[in-house]
């Protein structure tokens, strides 16, 4: 049994599993059942000036028979009175001492911003999470990612709060910038103490092709809203990545993460805490059970003592493109006891990729119909013999001289493992492109003058 | 293995294919995510044992494999072997929501069955690793069978010694002796045995069958008893003879007995419409006997053998005679030729030819021996009376479950009675 406890800015949380500040914490009701069902902390709803929210609020983006990969919401703060979130926070936190509260805040003006900083903290909030994300509806009255994208409003409004906070202070970051780790290098130098993201991603999900609206529709207009949920993650992780190669305090990971596995893929990320708001909204709390067992084994199996391990693991190995090994190849390999005869390989490779993978039994001039340009003269005729597949369907063959080791067939395939990428280098050694480029072999991309450059023969 | 004989080779079964094969990672990951996650299901409410299924399933979604084990675990201990019997058509998968939709159900069985067998494979130590420490209580299980070792296997976690009686020489019950071998073979039985032995202090004592006496001394050698004893041999309604079998006793000889042929047997006949009477003509079928006759004397409308098992028996090649009612056997000096029926839907009599007739019109009852102990009472039927939520007989330290309580139900509803009858033998422990 691995700890799963995590220290974040000195704030003890029995599990790294928090609630993002959205619907899953409108209430203290809500977060008492979370916190029941395992949820290690919470993020409330963000609170600030009163505000009404429409009808409707959410629009989704189903993909295949998969509902709600992604999800869009023009919601905005909380609708429900300051005086009674604060009520409900201080009763939360009088019988869960031992989770973890985050007070979500946005407001205006610095009066409103040491107000509310000291309201919350009275209601015994653990730490502040300044919401400088939301980008729909608040923003355009200069608030959520209106300061997100601002470094030196953002820093300004950190000001404001550091003068009065005394617990630690989270900037929650909008990634609806060119640069993520501008803000989040603005929060560190105004004083933040750690940094969370991301909040959703600026979006419009579909239009409603009779009434020619947008969704969510609300009357007979929409706006834009903000997009989350599972479609979102490699943004996020993307984003959390950056962060983490400059930012040396805590981040807290969100977007998308609906199960263990993606927790611990932020984790290894930077993320030392990580929030959920989709796969609670789409399920319910009681998807924390899995995230916990499963969080747990993982740990075992890599005899890591500690949730805090993982934090940071894969942060050295994600580097620039230019760093990666350019003698690293695979080529694709296809497993006759498994391939069901779809030829969905054949297809993606021929139209998306390079013409290296052959059905057998064809002529050349049938090839070239086909769209091959290389012809190899020994494509093997090998059955299918998986249960699955038809009688008499071929293997498709892959030409491994020509296959660039992409890795298209092994990801349209069906059959879970019947194509892998086996290592085949083109040399032992290895060599970056931009080693490349300094020993004359390569120039770099975009031109001669950048490549001048790259080897220090132009002064900048 | 825990000393239990290995199974000899050439036994009929082996030569049957597995109907529901172990899925792969990637056909149990699909198939999970075919799953809507309900909440409040109605899948769950249909398992005699009340699985969380859309949890485990959500386990498989998202490879947290030995998770979902527990989670089944949890309900049910023989979740390995009911993943395979369990007539998920009349239970889970008959209640899944994709049912009633119209659509093709979410296949229970064969993903409990991966979730069980990935999840023993990645950690063995599984459940054990979490067995309470010893408490020094003893408890005796009659019969090994599904019962019992549900039964046996809750107490070890929680604790407790406990020793399995058998009378026979192979552990496992029906699930190793009867249950249709393309559903589950008998090694597939035994291995589950191996895993309920391995969760704790359990000794299995094969070959050992209690009797009055026996029954009645094991009240002072141990702290409570667990009768799981299911039923006795096939009734025969009088038939005999060469040619004539019990239904029960033919299985168990292609389960295990390698010297058992069906050479020469052009026609069978089986007698009865249960689930029984439609397994072993089925497997008769599938072993390559030519003809299959099934003689029911009802309908096949009011028959008990499921309408499911019933139509791929069918497919298979077995017929159905509706209406007739066994008189007497036909013989040719010795040798069996035929079987004299009474027309139910009419006048006179119709005689079928064959060269074997097998009963499977129910089984004796053994319960005989759970009055040894005091104050143990059996119902009009012979079945032993016990209280629904704890499984306890009349005897304060007598518990009993399975077929011999329920009259013979499924392999699931003799798990939940061992698993009533632990919990409440552990709390009457806990509250000494
Ligand atoms: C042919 C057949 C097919 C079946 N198919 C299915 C199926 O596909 N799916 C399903 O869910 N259910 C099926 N069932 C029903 C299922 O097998 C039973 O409900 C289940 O096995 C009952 O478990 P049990 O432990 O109560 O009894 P049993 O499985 O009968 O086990 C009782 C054990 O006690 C032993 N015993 C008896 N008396 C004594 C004694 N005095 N001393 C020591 N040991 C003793 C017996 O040898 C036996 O091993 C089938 C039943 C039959 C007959
Ligand atoms: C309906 C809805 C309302 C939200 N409201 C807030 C909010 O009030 N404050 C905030 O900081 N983020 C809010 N968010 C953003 C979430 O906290 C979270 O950053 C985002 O949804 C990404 O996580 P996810 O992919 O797990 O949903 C909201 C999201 C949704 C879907
Ligand atoms: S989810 Fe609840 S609040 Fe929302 S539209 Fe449906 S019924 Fe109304
Ligand atoms: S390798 Fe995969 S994609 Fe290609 S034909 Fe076989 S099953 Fe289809
Ligand atoms: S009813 Fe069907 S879809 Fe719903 S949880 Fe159960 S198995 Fe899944």
């Amino acid at each position: 049994m691995a700890d799963l406890s995590i220290e974040f800015c000195g704030v003890k949380s029995p599990n790294p599993f928090w609630l993002a500040s959205a619907p899953p914490t409108n209430t203290g009701a809500q977060i008492k059942r979370a916190f029941d069902a395992g949820w290690g902390g919470a993020v409330w709803k963000t609170l600030g000036n009163p505000i009404i929210n429409t009808s409707s609020r959410f629009g989704a983006v189903n993909y295949g028979s998969t509902r709600m990969m992604g999800l869009n919401n023009i919601e905005l703060i909380t609708d429900r009175p300051l005086e009674v979130n604060l009520r409900e926070m201080e009763d939360v936190k009088k019988h869960y001492a031992d989770h973890v509260v985050v007070a979500s805040l946005m407001v205006d003006t610095k009066e409103e911003w040491h107000e509310i900083v000291k309201k919350v903290q009275d209601a015994g909030a653990d730490m502040l999470e300044l919401n400088f994300g939301c980008p729909h509806g608040m923003c355009e009255r200069g608030m959520g990612s209106a300061v997100g994208a601002e470094p030196e409003v953002l820093k300004t409004i950190v000001g404001w709060v550091m003068e009065v906070a005394k617990v630690p202070v989270i900037i929650k970051l909008t990634p609806n910038v060119g640069d993520i780790t501008v803000p989040a290098l603005a929060a560190l130098e105004a004083g933040a103490d750690a940094v969370s993201l991301i909040n959703t991603v600026k979006s419009i999900v579909g239009v409603d092709l009779d009434r020619m609206i947008p969704y969510p529709v609300v009357g007979d207009a929409s706006s834009n809203g903000g997009y989350c949920g599972p479609a979102v993650k490699p943004i996020a992780l993307h984003m959390l990545g950056q962060v983490a190669r400059v930012f040396p305090k805590p981040i807290s990971g969100i977007g998308g993460i609906s199960n263990w596995r993606d927790a611990a893929e932020f984790m290894v990320l930077g993320a030392t805490s990580v929030q959920v708001c989709t796969a609670v909204m789409h399920y319910g709390y009681r998807i924390v059970e899995d995230m916990i067992e499963g969080l747990n084994d993982f740990l075992d199996d890599k005899g890591m003592a500690s949730a805090m391990d993982l934090v940071g693991k894969a942060v050295p190995q994600y580097k620039e493109w230019g760093q990666l090994d350019m003698n690293y190849h695979v080529v694709a390999d296809i497993d006759p006891a498994k391939c069901i005869g779809c030829q969905l390989c054949v297809v993606s490779c021929m139209d998306g990729s390079h013409q290296c993978i052959h059905i057998p039994g064809m002529d050349d001039d049938e090839k070239k119909r086909r769209g091959h340009v290389v012809f190899p003269t020994d494509v093997p005729d090998i059955a299918a013999t998986a249960e699955g597949a038809k009688a008499g369907a071929r293997v498709p063959w892959v030409h491994e001289e020509e296959c660039v080791g992409c890795n298209l067939c092994q990801l349209v395939c069906p059959v879970e493992g019947t194509i892998s990428m086996r290592e085949k280098r083109k040399a032992p050694e290895s060599i970056s492109w931009n080693e490349r480029v300094m020993n004359g072999t390569d120039v770099v991309p975009g031109g001669l003058d950048a490549t001048r450059k790259a080897r220090g023969l132009d002064a900048e | 293995m825990s000393g239990f004989p290995e199974l000899p080779d050439g036994r009929l079964e082996q030569k049957l294919a597995d109907k529901a094969p172990l899925f792969t990672h990637g056909e149990a990951v699909t198939e999970a995510n075919r799953c809507i996650y309900c909440a409040d299901a109605p899948c769950v409410e249909a398992c005699p044992t009340g699985i969380d299924i859309p949890t485990f399933i959500h386990k498989i979604a998202t490879d947290n494999v030995r998770g979902s084990a527990r989670t089944i675990f949890a309900q049910n201990l023989l979740g390995a072997s009911c993943a395979q019997v369990c007539p998920v058509e009349v239970l889970c998968a008959g209640s899944c929501v994709y049912e009633t939709w119209g659509r093709q159900a979410i296949q229970i069985g064969r993903l409990q069955r991966y979730a069980t067998t990935a999840g023993l494979e990645k950690d063995p130590a599984l459940l054990s690793r979490n067995a309470k420490p010893k408490t020094g209580k003893k408890v005796a299980c009659i019969g090994a069978g599904p019962a019992s070792l549900a039964a046996a296997g809750q107490l070890a976690l929680d604790g407790h010694s406990v020793t399995i009686f058998e009378k026979r020489d192979v552990p496992g019950g029906l699930n190793t002796t009867g249950v249709a071998p393309y559903k589950l073979f008998a090694e597939g039985a035994l291995r589950e045995v191996e895993f309920i032995l391995g969760l704790g202090d359990i000794t299995l004592e094969t070959g050992a069958e209690i009797d009055d006496a026996a029954a009645k001394k094991l009240l002072d050698d141990y702290d409570a008893v667990f009768v799981g004893i299911g039923l006795g041999p096939d009734s025969m309604l009088g038939f005999e003879g060469e040619g004539v079998v019990g239904a029960t006793a033919l299985i168990e000889r292609l389960k295990l007995d390698a010297s058992l042929t069906l050479e020469g047997v052009e026609t069978a006949l089986v007698v009865g419409g249960g689930n029984t009477a439609v397994d072993i003509a089925h497997e008769l079928a599938l072993l390559g006997v030519p003809h299959v006759s099934m003689i029911y004397r009802k309908t096949e409308a009011v028959m008990t053998g499921y309408a499911h098992e019933m139509a791929t028996a069918r497919k298979d090649g077995v017929r159905l005679i509706e209406h007739r009612s066994p008189l007497a056997i036909e013989r040719e000096g010795e040798k069996l030729v035929g079987l004299r029926t009474q027309c139910m839907d009419g006048e006179g009599e119709e005689v079928f030819a064959g060269d074997m007739v097998i009963m499977a019109v129910g089984q004796s009852r053994l319960t005989g021996l759970a009055r040894a102990f005091d104050g143990v009472a059996l119902d009009d039927k012979g079945r032993v009376v016990v209280d629904e939520a704890t499984c306890r007989t009349g005897h304060a330290k007598v518990y009993a479950g399975g077929d011999c309580v329920n009259g013979g139900k499924e392999v699931v509803n003799a798990a939940q009675h061992g698993k009533l009858a632990a919990a409440a033998i552990s709390a009457s422990f806990g509250a000494q």
